[in-house]
This record gives C-alpha cells, sequence and structure tokens, in this order.
C-alpha cells in the first residue's frame, strides 16, 4: 500500500525503483498475494467451507490493490485523502478480510473470528462492521451504483482520491448495474474503476451458462468507458492495466475485466468441480496451505 | 390525456383524467407554487451538503426549481431509480446531504432494495421526496402509490413523512436535512394550498398536532387528508357536530403519546389517509391502541384495497369516499348512529 507520502493523492511520482517492471515491486505484490491467499485459509477453515474459490481467484488482484495501488492510512481507515475500494460482491468478504489484514487494517489476530458470532468480520462484507470495508454489499447490483455517488462526491470537493469497485461476472445480470454503467460515463466519472472478476461461476453454475454477458468488456465501451481485459493472475499485466487505466485520458470512467480461475494457488482446488460454495474437507485445510506454499515457492 | 373517446357529439362531457396536470388545487384556494423546490433552494443556498438528485422527474416533482437555480448542486440521473437511490448513497457517504426526487411508485416499487440496503442499513442522511402519493393522479395503478406507506413503514430507521400542504412541505425540509438518517417524504406538487397557516400549528419532525380541538368527533389524518379532514370538520358546524383533527405528519416515528393522548377522550374517531386503509396511519394507529391496551373503536377512511381505476380526481376521490363530501357524509351518518 501506498503512505500518504507516496501516493497520487498528494500527486507524488512513484520512485524509479518501483516501476512497473521493477522488481521489488512486483515481489512485494506476489508476497501480499500469497498472504491474502493464506489468510484466507485460514478464515475458510474456521468456517469448515466458504467462498474460499472466489477468495483464491481474487487475492491477486486484491494484493495489487491492497499492496501497491490504493492510497490509504492503516490506522485511520476513514482518511479522507484514501482510495475508496467497494466490495459489492459481499461473499468476497474472507478476500477482503485477508487483503485489509495484509493491509495493517485490520489485526491478523482477528481473522479466525471470521463468520462467527459477535464478530467484526462477518460472513458478508458490511461496512458497519469493520474497518476498513467501505459498503455493505451482498445484494448484487448495488456497489457500482453506490461508486458513481462517491466519485460525484469526491469529484464536488476536488478530492483527487479513486473508486474502485470490485464486482463479479453474476452482477451484470443485474440491471442496476447498467444503469450504474450508463451514469458513470454519462456523467463522465473518470476517477472511477470497475474491476470485473471474470470467474465463470455462479450461484446455478457457469456464468456464461447462467446468463451470457460477453463481451463485457466491449459492453462496457458502448456505454462510455474504457475497458480493458486481462489475465488476473498475471501480476505485471495486472499492474501496467491498473496503472495505465488510472493514468488514462480524463473524461471516461474505467473497467478492467480480469479472467480468474476459482481455487487459484492451490492445485486440488483449482482442480475440483468448480462450485460457488466450495466443500473442503476438514483433513484437506493443511494439505491447502502446502499447496499454496509450493506454488508461492515455485 | 382523455381516457374516453366518445364520438357521440350530444352526450354530455364527462371529466377527464389529466395526466399532465400537477396541482390539485381549487381555484379558490390559497397556493404556493413549487413548495418543495424553493424551500430546498433556500436551504441549500444557507448548506452547501444540499445535493438535489432527480430519475428524469424534476419537472413534475418541482425539483427543476431547484436545478435551474443550482445547476452545478444537481444530478440528473435519468430514468434509472436504483442508480438515483445508489448515487445517492454514495454523496451521503461522501458527507452531502442529498435530497431525490422521482414518484413515490418508482422509488418504492422499483427501487426498494436500494432504498434498504444503501440508505437505510447504512443509516444515510438521504431524503426521497416523491410526489403522486395515494390518489393524487387519475393515470391509474402505475402511477398512483397507494401502498408506499405500507411498503416503508417495516423498513427500519426510516422516517415517514406525509405532508399536508405548502406549510408543512416549506417548513419539513431543513427539518429533514437536518435529520441525521434518512427520510421518506410524500410531495404534493405544482400549486400546492396553503392550509395550516390558517391554525395555530408549526410542522414539528415526528410530532402529531391537534389543529383543531372538537368534542364530538376526532379526525386522525395525515397528508392531504389533513385538509379534507379540517373542511368536513367546517362544514359539520352547520350541523352542530363538533370535529377534531389531530393531524399526524410523520407517520413514523410514530407521535404515539399524543396519539393515545388524544383518542383517550370519548368521542367518536375516524381515521383519515391517502392510501390504502391497510399498512398506513389505520393499521399504526390501531396497533398503537391494541398494545395499549385501548378497546376503542376507530374507523378507516382511505382508499380500498384494489388497484384504483383511472379517471378523473374528483370522480374517483368520491367514488373511494375520500374527498371532503364522501367525508362529511361518512361523519354525518356516523354521528347520527351513534345518537339514534
Amino acid at each position: 500500500m501506498k503512505t500518504e507520502d507516496s501516493t497520487r493523492a498528494t500527486g507524488e511520482r512513484i520512485p524509479a525503483e518501483t516501476t512497473v517492471t521493477g522488481q521489488k515491486r512486483l515481489e512485494r505484490i506476489r508476497e501480499a498475494a500469497f498472504n491474502i491467499r493464506s489468510n484466507a485459509l485460514i478464515q475458510a477453515e474456521v468456517q469448515g467451507q466458504g467462498y474460499i474459490g472466489q477468495a483464491l481467484d481474487i487475492a491477486d488482484v486484491l494484493a495489487v490493490l491492497y499492496a501497491d495501488q490504493l492510497a490509504l492510512r492503516p490506522d485511520d481507515p476513514e482518511w479522507e485523502g484514501r482510495d475508496r475500494c467497494l466490495l459489492s460482491i459481499g461473499h468476497y468478504a474472507l478476500a477482503l478480510y485477508a487483503a485489509l489484514a495484509e493491509a495493517k487494517v485490520l489485526p491478523a489476530e482477528e481473522l479466525d473470528t471470521y463468520a462467527s458470532d459477535d464478530s467484526r468480520l462477518p460472513m458478508s462484507a458490511m461496512a458497519s462492521y469493520t474497518p476498513g470495508v467501505e459498503i455493505s454489499g451482498g445484494s448484487l447490483g448495488h456497489g457500482l451504483t453506490i461508486a458513481n455517488g462517491i466519485a460525484m462526491g469526491l469529484k464536488r470537493r476536488d478530492n483527487p482520491a479513486f473508486v474502485y469497485n470490485i464486482l463479479s461476472d453474476g452482477e451484470l445480470n443485474e440491471g442496476s448495474t447498467w444503469e450504474a454503467a450508463a451514469v458513470a460515463g454519462h456523467h463522465q466519472l473518470d476517477n472511477l474503476i470497475a474491476i470485473v472478476d471474470f470467474n465463470d461461476q455462479q450461484a446455478d453454475g457457469k456464468s456464461s451458462g447462467v446468463l451470457g454477458m460477453e463481451p463485457v468488456d466491449q459492453k462496457f465501451e458502448t456505454f462510455g468507458w474504457i475497458a480493458r481485459r486481462v489475465d488476473g493472475h498475471d501480476l505485471p499485466a495486472l499492474l501496467t492495466a491498473l496503472e495505465e487505466l488510472r493514468a488514462e485520458e480524463a473524461g471516461k470512467p474505467r473497467c478492467l475485466v480480469v479472467d480468474t480461475k476459482l481455487g487459484k494457488g492451490v492445485e486440488f482446488l483449482e482442480n475440483r468441480e468448480k462450485l460457488h460454495f466450495m466443500r473442503v474437507a476438514p483433513d484437506e485445510w493443511a494439505k491447502a496451505h502446502q499447496q499454496l506454499k509450493e506454488s508461492y515457492e515455485a | 390525456m382523455s381516457i374516453h373517446t366518445s364520438t357521440a357529439t350530444t352526450a354530455p362531457k364527462r371529466l377527464t383524467s389529466d395526466a399532465m396536470s400537477a396541482s390539485l388545487a381549487r381555484e379558490d384556494q390559497r397556493v404556493t407554487a413549487a413548495p418543495l423546490g424553493h424551500a430546498l433552494v433556500e436551504l441549500a443556498q444557507e448548506d452547501d451538503r444540499i445535493i438535489g438528485l432527480s430519475a428524469d422527474l424534476a419537472k413534475y416533482t418541482d425539483l427543476h426549481v431547484f436545478r435551474d437555480a443550482m445547476p452545478d448542486r444537481f444530478y440528473q440521473i435519468g430514468m434509472a431509480e436504483q442508480a438515483l437511490v445508489g448515487s445517492a448513497a454514495g454523496l451521503a457517504l461522501e458527507g452531502f446531504v442529498p435530497f431525490v426526487s422521482t414518484y413515490s411508485v418508482f422509488a418504492t416499487r422499483r427501487a426498494y432494495d436500494f432504498l434498504c440496503l444503501d440508505i437505510a442499513e447504512a443509516g444515510l442522511n438521504v431524503n426521497m421526496v416523491c410526489a403522486l402519493p395515494g390518489l393524487t393522479t387519475g393515470y391509474g395503478p402505475s402511477h398512483q402509490a397507494t401502498e408506499d406507506l405500507a411498503i416503508l413503514r417495516g423498513m427500519p430507521d426510516l422516517t415517514i413523512v406525509d405532508p399536508c400542504d405548502a406549510v408543512d412541505i416549506e417548513q419539513a425540509v431543513p427539518q429533514l436535512a437536518a435529520h441525521d438518517g434518512p427520510t421518506y417524504t410524500r410531495i404534493l406538487r405544482g400549486k400546492v394550498p396553503r392550509v395550516l397557516d390558517e391554525y395555530d400549528y408549526s410542522f414539528e419532525l415526528g410530532k402529531a398536532k391537534l389543529v383543531r380541538d372538537g368534542a364530538d368527533v376526532l379526525l386522525v389524518s395525515t397528508g392531504l387528508m389533513t385538509e379534507r379532514a379540517l373542511e368536513a370538520a367546517r362544514a359539520l358546524e352547520a350541523d352542530r357536530i363538533d370535529v377534531a383533527v389531530l393531524h399526524v405528519p410523520t407517520l413514523k416515528p410514530l407521535d404515539e403519546d399524543t396519539i393515545l393522548r388524544e383518542l383517550g377522550k370519548d368521542r367518536l374517531v375516524m381515521t383519515c389517509e391517502n392510501h390504502t386503509v391497510i399498512g398506513g396511519l389505520f393499521d399504526a394507529v390501531a396497533h398503537t391502541l391494541v398494545r395499549n391496551g385501548s378497546g376503542r373503536q376507530v374507523t378507516p377512511v382511505g382508499l380500498p384495497d384494489e388497484f384504483l381505476d383511472a379517471g378523473a380526481l374528483p370522480t374517483l376521490s368520491d367514488r373511494y369516499g375520500v374527498s371532503t363530501g364522501k367525508l362529511v357524509e361518512r361523519i354525518r351518518a356516523m354521528h347520527g348512529a351513534a345518537h339514534r
């Protein structure tokens, strides 16, 4: 993560040794991605089941955001100058908590309270429960509409921060997402970056089979957006795309479609039957940690 | 638009529904034009947090007055009610105080999930100001919000206001903004009657007010039905029926103390609302009475549990028993029955 003195919010340039291709910077992101996956496994094990497939698929995106792209202050989650990162898809909560722990917004020791009674980390992410969680997701198709209002509000106050909204391919089924896409294009909300996690999986099966939404990037373009599409596990590609989208010329909202793989980073989960709610047996968690470590060290 | 396209030239001219008519006021009434729009402009001049948003209905909710006076503080969202409410939530998260207009039917039926989760659950200071409540258009069920209060009363933390007239609207606007939470207000648009300034009355958010006292009958009323209740009370002076009117502009939270106090007196009681008799003022009052152990009978005056007809408003108001004339007849009959 950028601290206040190295963030775009204060207009400072990124030091030369941390250019997109800079190994140091990439290595830090890679380590963050490993930590986020590892944190997600810890939470999923407490619950014994859950949205671990999605958490593993979005970990690389969250690593680029929380270890690099977002301006934020770990000890002041409501800092005025922060980039707002909105998670529409409330069920990805364990991934977000994992990222917030990696960014030191949340204490890592709290992760094993995930989805337990009286925890600050409910199964579906809600703003009223958790520091660093900007909105209550869960009912899909809300995040982009709220992101619009935040983008409008930031512009009104000449606040240079950006709004990110992470939404899912399934969420594109919701009409409100397209209401919001039209509004963002019309109002030229160029401080808005939508990230669509295309893992081709939603509650009733493959997204392409439930309700085909392709070509997703072109759809956003026709709504007046700048859109890109990259492999959601290619860290240099993700970093470059997010970096470039942020620097694009003014006047258009930006969309990054990321193609991801459910269970990414844990081999037996990558190969398991793809389900919205993945099953993991009690004796498999140790193996999951082991395979994650192996894929990181490979 | 006329819904009757009779070709008979000799037939007497029938009343027609008028889709574009913005106002309910009669020609002999004192009125204020676009009280919502003007009150909002006045407030926004002092408070730079005030923002206006509409979903292609600024012109028909009186928000165009605000839009034209302060174009840089207004967002046209287009005919997209979900995006409308979500945008308002985002602006409120950034510290602004949005006033959001559309028709009541669209806010409640189309954007309920967004009102509920983005505004109410988040506890944001977003103020929905919505036109065409109840039977205020003859356009039919697509535009008649006859059940909006029933839809919304179950939503936690939402403040619900049904103003009587221009006085209520003008006085409510700054109080809605000052209230740190979500609100929904049923707006009267166009030339809106001024009624309550003839009485010793001021709007207070959350309070019911006895506008007129009387020994025989108590009308507990909300919204524009308070105007009709006051007219009925005056008309019944000739019959020596003494009618009190308790105006309940805030439906939620309900001023239970005042309602219980006024209903504790020995009078015939009717509730009057521009809303279906299910889930609105009558239910709220009955709920309060029952919970407090009162066995008092209350007669509901309101719209029936039906999809209403299209037609001319005077015709429909009579047909459904919510016109002043029908209210007078009903009170007279009830009072007569009680004193036979």
